[in-house]
């Protein structure tokens, strides 16, 4: 079956590439950071609405730009760029042909109509439910439709990969185990089969009610349910995102896992243990017990963070190992000193470690307590921990890899070089402003999800502690800075694409 | 390389910094879980509660009948209510309201049912910052013991349409 011409050799890297492969690699890139800018677009909307000294928008379109922001940053942007990445370890890294290319076009097509589906009905108002859509709170049926689609395209996506993993087996592409990234690449991909099932198993029947076949969706069934497509849709970023930082180690200073068996224990305890999180949301819920929480919420360890806290200390590890080898020895930290650090790459690898480990795990990590939920639950603290999470860590991760994929896919020399250098510490910056006046506002018990916190109209005046409106400025200004880092970032990626000098 | 295969053999012991990095994470996985239950007990942060479904007539009606019985007074449109210690005591969650204002005695135990009777909405005492999800459909019965003298606020924050910054409502505590 496997016809030579459908392969190309990297002069750079020797791996063998099969076009099909990057033709659907190029294309659901675009696609992702097409929208990418949709999310941006939102963002600068929302905070300058939540910076109460500017309050821009009114309150119809504030939910509806919330609820195009979170879809569009979470679920498309990720995903898109996702089912890059699993292309891209399963096929290219292999050095194997891409199972099926036709289906990865129709997985393509599936999930550009789900999108454009839902982004058309929240621009139309029809779907102003925010990401989580509660029940019975209610959206157009094409809304839930759009999103059906959108998951079953992730689906044949993800299965491409798993076939082409069985290809490259067959095929004896490699001989032994998997490299490590593939490995971290198939954690997330058996994260992402689970996360979507549940999406089936509540989408399904919420469309069905919204079109008047069923007539009652139970709201504490479908948050249980929900939740379990919710948080486990970014576990598959955690995933994806740690496979990305040993990608990028190896990539950018050459680092070796320092002990396989460590690293790749720690993702199976992933598999076995993350989908915990998904009962966080539900600590103050009413319908399940204390009991029931408090096992959901630990599986008994917390190992799925024992997890995230072992990769915290080998991809660091592994740096540090690498750079030693090099000669860099002098004191504890002269590894440190001479670190690449004007490789935009690395910048967003090490700021996508320490932001997503010392903001966003240890935030997400006590709010996952019962005591410490209580007072965190619905308020800015919660955003506050997931910006953290999954743009400081996911997001920042996928820029630094960017700049690999553009002269390696892409085949284009990045353009703009001395921007791309500053561009992964002003966005990273930004969002640690972003993240971390979301959380300190949130311990003043300030709501997420809230177009005015003055309540201004309410019959009713709560006063605000002054000291809010200072950690929302800082949100707003952090908010500025991150909206440039983003902007930076596509403008550079698609001066790239459309002006790069051709390499190889 | 973490990009290619490894070698053969790649299940090998720990070294020293591993096993010790390893043993102190598991420490404070352990530590985690403990405390979440233990605090449970000891710390009096989590109000005991239980759920029983109801239908927003049903909840409707009981919430009607314990403001009628001991309503006394009003503020901006929404009833004043004053009940006994240790008697069960309503709220009603709705867009965009909570109702009534509850007028509770410092150190006295109240059964507080809390459900909504159309979306979902999220209670927020404030500026005390202590949350409940509402949920239409369910009985959220808790057994509170307001500990400090003070008007405190409700707001909602789990978005339930257009008028959600709105929904503020009252409890005093004398």
């Amino acid at each position: 079956m496997s016809v030579p011409t459908a392969f190309r050799t990297c002069p750079t890297t020797g791996l063998k590439v099969h076009l099909p492969a990057e033709n659907l690699i190029k294309a659901n890139a675009v696609v992702a950071v097409v929208f990418f800018l949709i999310g941006v677009a939102m963002a600068l909307l929302v905070a300058m609405t939540r910076w109460p000294a500017v309050h821009l928008l009114g309150d119809e379109f504030f939910y509806r730009a919330l609820t195009a922001h979170g879809i569009n940053m979470l679920i498309f942007w990720i995903i898109f760029f996702e089912i890059a990445v699993l292309y891209f370890a399963s096929a290219i890294l292999l050095n194997s042909r891409l199972a099926a290319p036709k289906l990865g076009w129709l997985a393509f097509a599936l999930m550009l109509a789900g999108s454009g589906l839902v982004d058309v009905m929240i621009a139309l108002g029809k779907a102003d439910v925010m990401m989580t859509s509660y029940v019975p709170l209610k959206a157009h049926p094409l809304f839930y439709l759009g999103m059906i689609l959108f998951a079953v395209g992730a689906l044949v996506g993800t299965s491409l990969f798993f076939a082409t993993l069985v290809i490259a087996r067959r095929d004896r592409t490699y001989e032994g185990s998997l490299p490590l990234v593939v490995f971290g690449a198939a954690t997330a991909a058996i994260i992402a089969v689970v996360t979507i099932a549940h999406g089936a198993i509540i989408y399904i029947p919420t469309m069905l009610w919204s079109m008047g076949i069923i007539e009652h969706i139970d709201a504490s069934t479908y948050r249980i349910l929900w939740w379990g497509l919710g948080h486990p849709s970014q576990q598959i970023n955690v995933a994806a995102m740690i496979a990305i930082w040993y990608l990028l180690g190896a990539l950018t200073v050459g680092a070796k896992p320092i002990n396989e068996k460590l690293c790749r224990t720690a993702f199976v305890l992933y598999i076995l243990f993350i989908n915990l999180a998904s009962a966080h949301h539900l600590l103050v819920d009413p319908g399940v017990s204390s009991t029931w929480k408090i096992w959901n919420t630990s599986y008994a360890m917390y190992l799925a963070v024992l997890a995230s806290m072992i990769h915290g200390m080998t991809v660091p590890a592994s740096i540090e190992v690498a750079q030693r080898r090099k000669g860099y020895t002098k004191g504890l930290f002269e590894w440190l000193k001479k670190a690449p650090w004007g490789n935009p790459s690395f910048a967003a690898l090490t700021l996508s470690i320490v932001i997503f480990g010392f903001i966003g795990g240890i935030t997400g990590v006590t709010f996952g307590t019962e005591q410490i939920n209580i007072i965190s639950h619905n308020t800015l603290r919660i955003p506050g921990h997931f910006h953290a999470t999954v743009v400081g860590g996911t997001t920042l991760a996928f820029m630094g890899v960017t700049y690999y994929v553009l002269p390696l896919i892409f085949r284009r020399q990045v353009v703009a070089q001395a921007l791309a250098k500053i561009q992964p510490y002003l966005f990273g910056v930004g969002i640690v402003m972003v993240s971390l006046g979301m959380t300190f506002a949130g311990s003043y018990g300030i709501s997420r999800r809230h177009w005015d916190i003055t309540f201004a109209g309410a019959t009713l005046q709560p006063a605000v502690d002054p000291t809010v409106y200072l950690l929302l400025g800082i949100m707003g200004i952090g908010a500025i800075l991150a909206v440039l880092g983003a902007l930076l970032y596509i403008l550079i990626t698609v001066g790239t694409v459309l002006a790069g000098k051709k390499t190889g | 390389m973490s990009i290619t295969v490894p070698e053969r053999v790649w299940w090998k012991p720990l070294d020293k910094g591993e096993k010790l990095w390893v043993a102190i994470a598991l420490t404070w996985c352990l530590v985690m879980f403990i405390m979440m239950p233990l605090w449970h007990l000891q710390g009096k942060q989590n109000a005991p509660s239980e759920t029983y479904r109801v239908s927003a007539d049903q909840f409707e009606k009981a919430a009607a009948a314990f403001i009628t019985q001991y309503r006394v007074g009003e503020e901006q449109g929404v009833p004043v209510v004053a009940p006994p210690s240790g008697s069960d005591i309503y709220l009603v969650a709705r867009m965009w309201s909570w109702e009534p204002v509850l007028k509770l005695e410092k150190g006295k135990t109240y059964r507080l049912h809390l459900s909504s009777v159309d979306l979902q909405h999220g209670m927020t005492i404030y500026p005390m910052n202590i949350n409940f999800q509402v949920l239409p459909g369910y009985d959220y019965v808790l057994t509170i013991t307001p500990t400090e003298k003070g008007e405190y606020h409700l707001i909602c924050n789990e978005f339930c349409g257009i008028g959600h910054h709105l929904m503020v409502g009252k409890i005093l505590v004398v």
